[in-house]
């Protein structure tokens, strides 16, 4: 709001016009968000984690259309089969090498001693693969169109494709993971939805009321922050009732990780709302006769909002990473809704660990995102404020 | 200082209450109490209850009374005699079960301050004094791994590494012959050689941060007038950084310890679900699956109320270290 654009009046420019010239002119004229979006994309590594977010949450969207198989699809014969390698040439009889990505089937032997069952790569079993090929259920993108097409996935849907492993159900890992991605990265949006609401509603009359009611406020912030969060969230949990089923469950997860997820929001508005009331914007705004919610929606909003999208960002992975531990430890989301915790909750026992290690890949989306959506989040803090540098 | 001290602690008074009433909340919150689940069990085992005992039991809790009735007894029983209320499924005094676990929480807990502190103060340092240097990327870069990775995570891997190179798995806090052994210096030197391996592990997450705020406090340090002077004085470039700026920069390290602490108390909990420690994590975790509600409400309790204390102490250390916090 600072730079002002008469400053930059063209008979305050010097006559000669050269490139860095109009570079600032641009600069001078430029809206917030315009500042800020250059001042973004100077962050090379924040850019690349924006993409991956996108990617990430794009996969949350189409799932159905990614994952090779339906999420409870199960298939007993393939317990913890474990993961098959894509080759991409196939040699016939006569030694004629051709493009043609496939994944071996398997062969199973039983253990003597420990009874257990193991898989073996079958050079027999050749199992095509392809893109855009139809898969075993009918489907619908967005919940809307009916379709029955995935990206790829063996040519005959019934053929055995894990492509990072089975669990004990022999249910895919990868289509599992695919559909995870939902779940855990939408927890983290809506947890952060609800705990934006109240920060927002908290902070702001903490912050534009001051006096006994901030005082209040600013306790309860600090008595929150004071109890370590997971035996609280753990607790609370574990109290919610047997007989819920998944949607219920899910909404009461994310009510229980926003009792404490407000906490750091309404900081940030509270803080930004002190000292945005001393600025002499906001004082001439005052001085001209407009009303105070006015102020605060045309004026005072404005300007702070990109702090708190950067402070949103930042809150997510915490989110995504609760209930990722709260699942892992049974207490937060149950089968048959599939997130990331949930199967990591699987991988839970050494001995289950020795047999099918494979089971840990579903670490991977988990650090991933939160890596990427860490430095998206650090990306928007250093441009939310276009005017400091 | 000791008006400093009081004042913290009346302070402190409104956080523990309300501590208090979210685990009574926690206790109360599944259907039926703690009564009726003792009851169905010994009924279900072919026994019966003396009515008697029922009745001594109800009247001693409160059941069936209002919930602030319940409470009050609660309390009084907790601060008089130290009675916590009774765990049904170990069918034993809550007070008899949680108060080692929580003894081996804390010790893990101020053990992994104590080893975030020693790590980040020397890498830390490195890293400001070497500013973009290749270790100062390193440092930067494993500070980040250890924020994204959750250290059950990391558990977990270790758990799956050890089993994969080694054969055998870190689990516990003792080897076998040593775990129901009486107190000797044989058990103090096993104890020791388990108890690194949750400590790295809860560690890393608090080192990434410590390391970061050590390096930016240190760096703003480094260009102060005081700091050139000395070095114009000819004193030895080691003896000048640690003398001077880094006491400076370690301010913010007892100052931080008031939210890192429940963070790594959190985190020690479901590490030792993990590695099955004999903490609270493993019979919190149990009490709360098989909603055992007073054992679990007990160690919210307890594990919440130390931490605070925690965060005091830490208050109070950083006062006596620096007299603007105390006048201010």
């Amino acid at each position: 709001m600072t730079a002002t654009p008469h400053a930059a009046t063209p008979s305050a420019l010097p006559p000669v016009e050269t490139p860095e010239s109009q570079e600032d002119m641009r600069l001078l004229v430029a809206g917030q968000w315009q500042l800020m979006w250059w001042r973004f994309r100077k962050h090379k590594v924040a850019m690349v984690a924006t993409a991956v977010s996108l990617l990430i949450y794009f996969v949350a969207v189409f799932a159905e259309f990614l994952a090779p198989l339906p999420r409870d699809h199960y298939a007993a014969d393939y317990t913890f089969a474990p993961p098959q390698r894509i080759k991409l040439i196939l040699e016939d009889e006569f030694g004629n090498r051709e493009f043609h990505p496939h994944v071996l089937g398997y062969t199973v032997e039983i253990e003597a001693v420990a009874l257990r069952r193991v898989f073996k790569p079958d050079p027999e079993q050749v199992i095509e693969l392809g893109f855009f090929v139809d898969g075993l259920e009918e489907y619908r993108v967005l919940g809307i169109f009916p379709s029955r097409k995935h990206l790829f996935g063996p040519k005959d849907p019934t053929q055995p494709f894990y492509l990072f492993g089975a669990d004990k159900l022999g249910q895919d890992l990868y289509s599992r993971l695919i559909f995870g991605t939902r779940i855990s990265m939408t927890i983290g949006l809506v947890g952060v939805a609800l705990s934006l609401i109240f920060g927002i509603l908290l902070g702001g009359v903490s912050g534009l009321f001051g006096g006994t009611v901030d005082n209040i406020i600013q306790r309860t912030i600090e008595f929150f922050r004071a109890v370590p969060s997971i035996p609280l969230w753990m607790g609370l949990s574990a109290a919610l009732p047997e007989d819920w089923d998944a949607i219920k469950r899910y909404f009461a997860i994310t009510v229980i990780l926003s009792i404490l997820g407000w906490t750091g929001l309404a900081r940030v508005v509270r803080g930004r709302f002190l000292s945005l009331r001393e600025e002499d914007f906001v004082m001439s705004a005052r001085l001209d006769g407009v009303a105070e919610l006015g102020i605060i929606l045309r004026y005072m909003l404005p300007s702070f909002l990109s702090h708190i999208i950067a402070s949103v960002t930042l809150s997510i992975p915490g989110m995504i990473l609760a209930e990722t531990s709260l699942s892992f430890l049974g207490l937060g989301l149950r089968p048959p809704v599939v997130s990331w915790g949930v199967l990591l909750k699987d991988a839970q026992r050494v001995q289950v660990l020795a047999t099918a290690p494979w089971l840990l890949i579903a670490a991977v989306p988990v650090i991933v995102s939160v890596l990427a959506l860490n430095y998206v989040g650090d990306g928007l803090r250093d441009a939310a404020d276009p005017y400091s540098r | 200082m000791i008006q400093y001290i009081l004042h913290r602690v009346l302070l402190m008074i409104p956080t523990v209450f309300g501590i208090s009433i979210l685990c009574f909340g926690i206790i109360q919150l599944p259907p039926g109490d703690f009564l009726t689940f003792y009851v169905a069990e010994l009924s279900a085992q072919g026994e019966s209850v003396p009515e008697a005992q029922i009745a001594q039991l109800e009247r001693q809790y409160g059941l069936g009374r209002p919930w602030y009735v319940q409470y009050f007894l609660w309390m009084k029983n907790i601060i008089t005699k130290g009675d916590f209320g009774r765990s049904f499924t170990w069918n034993k005094p809550v007070s008899d079960l949680i108060w080692d676990r929580i003894a081996f929480t804390m010790l893990i807990t101020l053990l992994t301050v104590v080893f975030v502190w020693i790590v980040a103060l020397f890498i830390g340092k490195y890293a400001a004094t070497h500013q973009y240097s290749l270790g100062d990327y390193i440092a930067t870069f494993f500070g980040f791994i250890g924020l994204a990775v959750p250290n059950f995570l990391l558990a977990l891997l270790l758990l799956y590494y050890s089993l994969k190179l080694f054969g055998l798995s870190p689990a516990g806090l003792f080897s076998p012959e040593y775990q129901d052994a009486p107190w000797s210096v044989g058990k103090w030197i096993d104890l020791l050689a388990h108890l690194w391996i949750p400590i790295v592990i809860l560690g890393t997450a608090g080192t990434a941060g410590a390391i970061r705020i050590l390096r930016a406090n240190l760096l703003d340090e480094l260009h102060k007038p005081y700091v050139i002077t000395a070095r114009a004085k000819g004193v030895p470039e080691r003896t000048l950084i640690w003398r001077y700026p880094v006491r400076v920069a370690l301010n913010p390290f007892i100052s931080t310890v008031g939210w890192t602490l429940p963070d790594l108390v959190s985190g020690s909990i479901i590490v030792s679900v993990v590695l099955n420690l004999p903490t609270t994590g493993p019979l919190l975790l149990g009490a709360l699956l098989q909603q055992d509600m007073f054992l679990a409400g007990s160690f919210i309790l307890l594990v919440s109320v130390l931490t605070v204390i925690g965060t005091l102490i830490s208050d109070v250390l950083l006062a006596w270290l620096d007299p603007r916090i105390r006048f201010s």
